[in-house]
């Protein structure tokens, strides 16, 4: 007979995103749960959070505990021309929680795509993302954004580099208002202004936005970003997970390492992002690499709470047994039980928090219910 | 059934004055004008839950996704950074955040200013952008008393009207930025329940605009 595997929520969605993953040709990639403290330290932005558990190695080199996948397999894959490495893992990290400021272990499953990426990895890449969306819930939603869009269209206005971040930061707050009154600050014409607020409310399915956008832009720069866009979205689109795509200009990540299309993946129910990515050739370069990479990460911590099945019991029988018992009778009465599918925990005594379908006891000779509550 | 948008609004005379523009904007929970000590209340018809929660801690029921959307000072969203939306101005509940120091306090930069505020971040933010040499003490109210007792040179808090600075000998001696309540929603809500908020923030739109 066999028997549900006793795997929780989570272990399932990994098990069943590691099938996924591999069903495309990706392979899984082990890492160290250590890496050179410098790393990070020179890559500081491209973190969650800038905190890092360090330690001293035994020949005094810093470590960190690793606080970030995407780095670790950029600095251990190398680049060969025309070549692409698919690759998926399933780790944890260390990262410095919201709040209290206490370290937490995140379970992470993600995919990398590194080399030659062509337009087709991107899509890929994307319809693997909402994949695993729907993978973990069917009620879920893909938000996409071109940063190349958004930088080119960003130049265009005048913005100074200073300002950029800044400006950034309000168009990822939906913050129309503080946006107007930056645009006023550095006197950008009050057309591109609203052209800049315009963009930013536009929200939607990539059929209805995509024709507005393009008639937004038709006199400023951002086309062939657009273009690009469009021609990756019809991949995606042309599979059944084209409806949970949306077009949403406010997912922008930090521009010195992301290019191109980045996204976040959103499910009805948990209140942040479940998953995030994009392309990060800006971040290759940073380190010396030629390649262009695309991929993302499914924050396996956000989905405890979406396991609302309460398991009714924890084990089917509890067997007490008293001084007296015979070991090898009281051995063959459990595997009598357990060959009948049940789950057995022998005890002496009865466990102070156990939930159990019944409670044998087991005498000597005879088996007795004292309880049953199925 | 109707998904609810659950919406946190700040307890007091602002919450008050917010609620009455939801009212209007056609979001209305006759329950909630009813004298009484319950802190939810729900009009199922119109898909609507109001709470009234500290005015502090509207931005943490929203970022942690209790509450759809909600209403915020400025100073409360500057203080703490929430990973939010923040989807409207609603000017009301205007003020500032300023500096204000003894009267005739002159500034000597050979020594580092003592600044003592609620407000840590951003009296930190303000200072770090001019490189000035700053030591934050933080306090947790009771600001304006600081100077006077040399606790601190100058302080960084709201100023509404000025009068108890005022009657303190204190004066302002520079605005760190204007204070207003702000429309925030959580950045998944958002996704879920899109065009539901996008109908209450055109909505108030034209209030604030009026």
């Amino acid at each position: 007979m066999m028997q549900e595997l006793p795997l929780t929520y989570q272990e399932r969605v990994i098990f069943g995103l590691r099938s996924l993953y591999n069903r495309y040709g990706y392979t899984q990639y082990k890492m160290s749960k250590f890496e050179e403290y410098d790393l990070y330290a020179r890559n500081k932005d491209f973190l969650v959070s800038d905190r890092v558990i360090t330690f001293m190695d035994t020949n005094g080199r810093l470590m960190a505990l690793k606080p970030d996948v995407t780095l670790s397999i950029v600095k251990n894959t190398k680049d060969a021309p025309g070549a692409l490495q698919k690759l998926y893992y399933n780790e944890n990290v260390y990262r410095a929680a919201k709040g209290n400021g206490s370290f937490k272990e995140i379970m992470q499953v993600g995919l990398e795509c590194l080399g030659d990426v062509d337009e087709y990895c991107i899509g890929e890449v994307l319809l693997l993302a909402a994949e695993s969306l729907q993978a973990i819930s069917p009620d879920s939603i893909l938000d996409i954004s071109h940063l190349g869009l958004l930088s080119e269209l960003i130049d265009a206005i005048g913005i100074s580099e200073n300002n950029k971040s800044q400006l950034l930061a309000c168009i990822g707050q939906k913050n129309p208002h503080e946006l107007d009154a930056l645009c006023r600050q550095w006197n950008v014409a009050s057309e591109k202004a609203e052209k800049l607020k315009q963009l930013l409310a536009l929200s939607g399915r990539p059929a209805v936005v995509l024709s507005q956008i393009k008639a937004l832009l038709s006199d400023l720069p951002g086309m062939h970003a657009l273009e690009q866009l469009e021609r990756i979205l019809a991949l995606v689109e042309d599979s059944d997970m084209g409806g949970i795509l949306r077009i949403d200009f406010s997912e922008v990540d930090d521009i010195h390492y992301y290019n191109g299309i980045v996204f976040k993946g959103f499910i009805n129910g948990v209140p942040s992002s479940v998953l995030s990515g994009g392309q990060y050739d800006k971040l290759m370069r940073k380190v010396g690499r030629k390649a262009g990479a695309v991929g993302f990460a499914v924050y396996m911590d956000t989905l405890e709470r979406l396991d609302d099945r309460q398991k009714e019991y924890d084990v089917d029988t509890v067997l007490l047994y008293g001084p007296e018992a015979d070991l090898m009778q009281l051995q063959a009465k459990v595997r009598n039980l357990r060959g009948n599918g049940e789950r057995v925990a022998v005890q002496r005594q009865l466990p102070a928090d156990i939930r159990c379908r019944r409670i044998l006891k087991f005498d000597g000779s005879e088996v007795e219910i004292l309880e049953n509550n199925a | 059934m109707k998904t609810m948008l659950n919406i946190a609004l700040p307890k007091g005379r602002l919450g008050e004055k917010v609620y009455a523009m939801f009212e209007k904007a056609g979001f209305e929970c006759p329950s909630i004008r009813e004298n009484n000590r319950k802190l939810i209340f729900e009009n199922p018809e119109k898909g609507v839950r109001y709470f009234w929660v500290k005015p502090s801690d509207v931005a943490i029921y929203v970022e942690r996704g209790a509450a759809d959307i909600g209403v915020a000072g400025k100073d409360i969203l500057l203080e703490y950074e929430p990973d939010i939306y923040e989807l409207l101005d609603l000017n009301i509940g205007k003020c500032r955040m300023a500096v204000a120091a003894k009267n005739g306090f002159t500034d000597d930069p050979h020594r580092t200013l003592r600044v003592a505020t609620k407000f840590s971040n951003i009296a930190a933010r303000h200072y770090r952008s001019k490189g000035r040499d700053f030591d934050i003490i933080h306090l947790n109210g009771s600001i304006e008393i600081a100077p006077i007792l040399d606790l601190s040179d100058v302080i960084v808090d709201i100023v509404e009207t000025g009068t108890t600075l005022k009657e303190n000998n204190l004066s302002v001696i520079e605005t760190v930025v204007p204070i207003s309540a702000r429309l925030i929603a959580n950045k998944a809500s958002y996704k879920f329940k899109g065009s539901t908020i996008d109908t209450l923030v055109r909505e108030l739109g034209l209030q604030t605009e009026a």
